[in-house]
Order: C-alpha cells, then structure tokens, then sequence
C-alpha cells in the first residue's frame, strides 16, 4: 500500500514545490543576480543570510529548475518536523536536509553535521544558514556557526556561493504573520573556498565578509 | 456586434498593423547590421517591440471584456507599481500592518468603489481616509523614528500608484451628452494612446533636434522634444477625436494637457528615482523597466484628464 502511495506523493511534492515557486514570485517578483558567479550545474554549497523562513523558499525559487532539484536545504529538524503538513514540505518538498539543533538531546540524530556530510558525499549541493538562528538584531549578519568550517575542509573542492537574500526583514519580521509584496533579490557572489592553512575563525569571518558585501544599499531618507 | 465593440477592433488592428511594420523594421535592420543578434541598439529596440506587443494584446483584451477587464488590468498594474514603489521607501516594523492595509483592503477598495460607480468615494477614499487612516495604524505601534517621512512616502505612493492609475478606469465612469455610457473603454484607449504617443515623439524628436534640456543632470527631456512630443500627442488626439465627446478641436487640448502633465510627471520620477538611487523601478517589462517606468506619465496625465472630462464635458 505504501509502495502503490510514493509516486503520488511525489508528484504531489512537485505540484507543492511549483506552488510555492509560483506564490513566491507572484508576491514578490523574486529574481535572481548572479553577480560573482554563473548557475552553473557544479557541487555547491549555497551559504546565506537568515532573516525569516521565507529565506529558503525564495533561494529554492529562483535557482533553475536543473540546479534545484540538485540542491537541498539544510534545516531544524525541530521545525520541519513538528506537524505532518510541514513533514511533507520540508523533506519531500524541498527534500531538507535535517539536522537537528540541540546537540544536547539524545543522538537520535545523531551528530548534525553527519547528515550535512553525507548529504555532501551523494553529491547534492546544499543551502545552508551558518548563523544558524534567525537574525533579529540591526546587524547585518550574527557570528557563523563551525559548520561552514567544517564542510569547507571535509570538502575543500566544493564552490562556497555566498547567496544574500535582500529586502526579505520588509516582507515578513519575526512576529507578522501577514507577508508584504515588496520585491526581493538574492544575489549570488563570488565562491568562497577554504585557504591552505587558514583557520577557523579567519575563514569564518572572510566568508562573512563576503556575504555581508553582497547587501544592498538602504534606502533611508 | 455593437459599435463600440468594432471601433475597439479597429483601434486594435490598427496598432498591430503599426507594430507590425516596427517589428519587420526590426528584423530588416537586425538582417542588415547585426545578424547574430550582438548589436545592441537593434537588440533593445527588439525588446522595447516585443513588451509593446504584450501590452497592447492585454489591453485590447481587458477593454473587450469591458468594465471587469478593464477593473482587472488597472488593478493589477496599481499593484506592481505600488510594490515597485514601497519597495524603495523607508520602513519600519512599525508600519507593516500599515502596508499590509495599503496593499490588502486599500487598493482593492479603491477598485471596487470604481467598478462600483461611487463617485463620491472613491474620489476622496485615499486622500482622506486612507491618509488619515493609516498614519494613526502607524503611530499606534509607538515608533516615532523618522514617522513623517515614512508615512508621507507611504501616502504619496498609495496616491500615484492606486488613486491615480485608478482614475484611468474611472472614465468609464463619467457621463456625457450623447455618448452612450459603454464608450467610456473608448475614452480610456484614447488616453492612454495619446499620453504614449507623445512619450515617444519627445522621445524621438529630444534625440533629434533637443538642445536644451529642461532639467540639466536629472533627466535627458529637453524642452524640444517636450513640445513636439505634445504637439504630436495632439495631432494623435484630433485623429482619435471620433473615439470621444470632445470633438475634434477639444480633443486636441484633451490630449495635450494630459501629455504634457505627463511630461512634467516623466521629470517628478526622474527625481524621485535620482533621490533614491535607482535607474529603473524594477525587471518585470522587458526592455521598459518596471511597471513605474512604463506607467509614470500616464499615471500624471490620468487625474487630470478625467477632472477636465468632468468640469467642460460631462452633463
């Protein structure tokens, strides 16, 4: 019965993805600025800022269709699988890659970036959040997590995009409920890799520098 | 088929046969001077054709269908070019419910007392009630950071993007001595024909003979072009005169004061979008910029058009 059940549902995970796809740019007109490098089909890790939940959709949406269905996005598991419906569109949908953020807990899951790496080893490329947290504060971006480190070492090969998801704090702030049509852009820099001998902390804070060099100007009166 | 129905045909097949003859220009050009399609000149004006062809089937399409059509489609435009402008203005968290009102409950109301015929609303809607309403939705939230710029820049873009664009299908609305009501999509072709033609003759004739610009260092307009493009935009308008109640020579001035307001409007964007560092609104038309882009001098030469269709010729 199961069995008979999959193809259904993954057909309805296409349906659902297109709807979202299709939601997100009606709302707003998201596009892509492929400024530092090309959609290009290679092994990426897409590492971007995090100001909402709308952050990954609208990455996931305005990739091409060749790229996304090689990508999936790095997310809470917490979150993704608290109810049956966001069960659905986290893993079948966007296929998440989930991870779970308290490391405290029994490893039901395990050690979070074990399923980060071999994700990476089937050759999937990856959206991945290293703040780790929503950003609520005025600044641009909170300090990264290890992970980046981390993958840029187990995978020195792999183009570290960083991806900046403008404008999206207007759309939606923590606490609304209701999103604005106001237009977004994600712009894609320059891939960022891992330097011989670099440390941690020196390849972390390049690789914010990096990305916080892709956000716009305000528009402040 | 009644008549209004064959002249909106004969309008429609009129600008594709003019289009037509743009596009094999076009492609002849594009044979002769850059066959792999790398000249750019040629390559832009391709595009600038092909947005042309969409815009006149849309249209077309929304006056055949009539009031609904036409509610539809100018709703429609309000809201990108609404979202094109709050995109660019200062905001707060403070004002999202603010902008949540504008884009939700705002814009669609203006539209429906429109096709609702509620004159007495919907000319004083946003002016006053919006205007009032929404700065007090603001304040509530007890941010005073900057308020008045953030809700003058909100009002100001309600008021070009929804109450203005929102006086094109307006026109339906009014009434005239010996027009019969469902001419009004008539009147709103001619506007729009109008206010567009004498974009592109300032256009073509400031690249020609301007020399003096009208605001040096903020726009290329020249006052040259300004005043051919009107006087273009007017000859249009004597052509168009059967579409409307004016008359030939009141369809003249009719069509050149609502191409020069939107000549002064052209240059009021320029500056709105010189202070806020942008050269195009948005993407979404293909070789014209965004939707503001395209719309700005129509959205000037609207109001003014429909109020001086109703102070000389409504009854």
């Amino acid at each position: 019965m199961k069995r008979l059940f999959r193809p259904l549902r993954r057909l309805a995970a296409n349906l659902v993805g297109h709807g979202i796809a299709l939601f997100a740019r009606f709302i707003t007109a998201v596009r892509a600025d492929w400024r530092g490098t090309d959609p290009a089909p290679r092994q990426r890790v897409y590492y971007a800022n995090h100001v909402s939940n709308a952050d990954m959709p609208m990455i996931w949406t305005v990739l091409p269709p060749n790229l996304r269905r090689q990508v999936r996005p790095v997310a809470a598991a917490d979150y993704w699988l608290k109810t049956p419906l966001r069960a659905f569109i986290g893993p079948e949908v966007f296929n998440c890659v989930l991870v779970d953020r308290r490391p405290d807990k029994d490893a039901a899951t395990g050690d979070p970036l074990e399923n980060i790496l071999a994700a990476l080893g089937e050759g999937s490329s990856l959206i991945l959040f290293p703040e780790g947290n929503r950003n609520m504060t005025e600044d641009p971006l909170l300090p990264f997590k290890a992970g980046l480190f981390n993958i840029a070492h187990a995978y020195p090969e792999v183009d570290l995009v960083p991806t900046w998801v403008a404008n999206l704090t207007e759309v939606m702030p923590k606490g609304e409920v209701i999103p604005l049509p106001l237009m977004t852009t994600v712009i894609f820099g320059e891939p960022v890799h891992l330097r011989q001998g670099e440390d941690k902390d020196a390849f972390l804070s390049r690789a914010a520098a990096a990305l916080v060099a892709l956000k716009p100007e305000d528009h402040a009166p | 088929m009644t008549a209004t129905t064959s002249d909106i045909l004969l309008l429609f097949f009129g600008t594709c046969g003019l289009l037509l003859l743009l596009t094999l220009f076009g492609e002849f050009m594009r044979a002769r001077y850059g066959p792999g399609g790398d000249n750019p000149v040629i390559e832009t004006y391709m595009t600038r054709i092909h947005s042309w062809w969409a815009m006149v089937l849309l249209v077309s399409l929304a006056l055949l269908i009539g009031k609904i059509g036409v509610l539809v489609l100018f709703g429609f435009a309000s809201f990108a070019a609404l979202r094109e402008f709050l995109t660019l203005t200062y905001k707060r968290q403070a004002d999202h419910m603010t902008l949540a009102l504008a884009f939700y409950v705002v814009l669609p109301l203006q539209y429906l007392f429109i096709g609702l015929g509620w004159q007495g609303l919907y000319t004083v809607f946003i002016p006053v009630y919006a205007f009032l309403l929404l700065p007090i939705v603001s304040a509530l939230r007890g941010d005073a950071d900057r308020f008045l710029a953030r809700v003058a820049e909100t009002q100001w873009g309600l008021m070009i993007a929804v109450y203005c664009a929102s006086h094109v299908p307006a026109l339906m609305q009014l009434q005239f001595e010996g027009y019969p009501i469902d001419r009004g999509v008539l009147l709103i072709a001619f506007l729009v024909m109008v206010v567009q033609f004498g974009d592109l003759f300032d256009f073509f004739f400031g690249r020609r003979i301007g020399r003096t610009r009208i605001i040096p260092g903020l726009s290329p307009k020249t006052w040259e072009g300004m005043i051919c493009g009107t006087a273009c935009a007017m000859l249009v308008g004597a052509g168009l005169a059967w579409l409307t109640p004016f008359g030939v020579a009141g369809a003249m001035l009719m069509a050149g004061a609502a191409s020069l307001s939107g000549h002064f409007g052209a240059l009021v964007f320029a500056a709105i979008k010189r202070d806020k560092g942008v050269k195009d609104w948005s993407h979404l038309i293909p070789g014209q910029g965004g939707f503001l882009n395209q719309l700005d001098s129509v959205l000037f030469a609207a109001p003014v058009f429909y109020h001086l269709s109703h102070l000389f010729w409504a009854g």
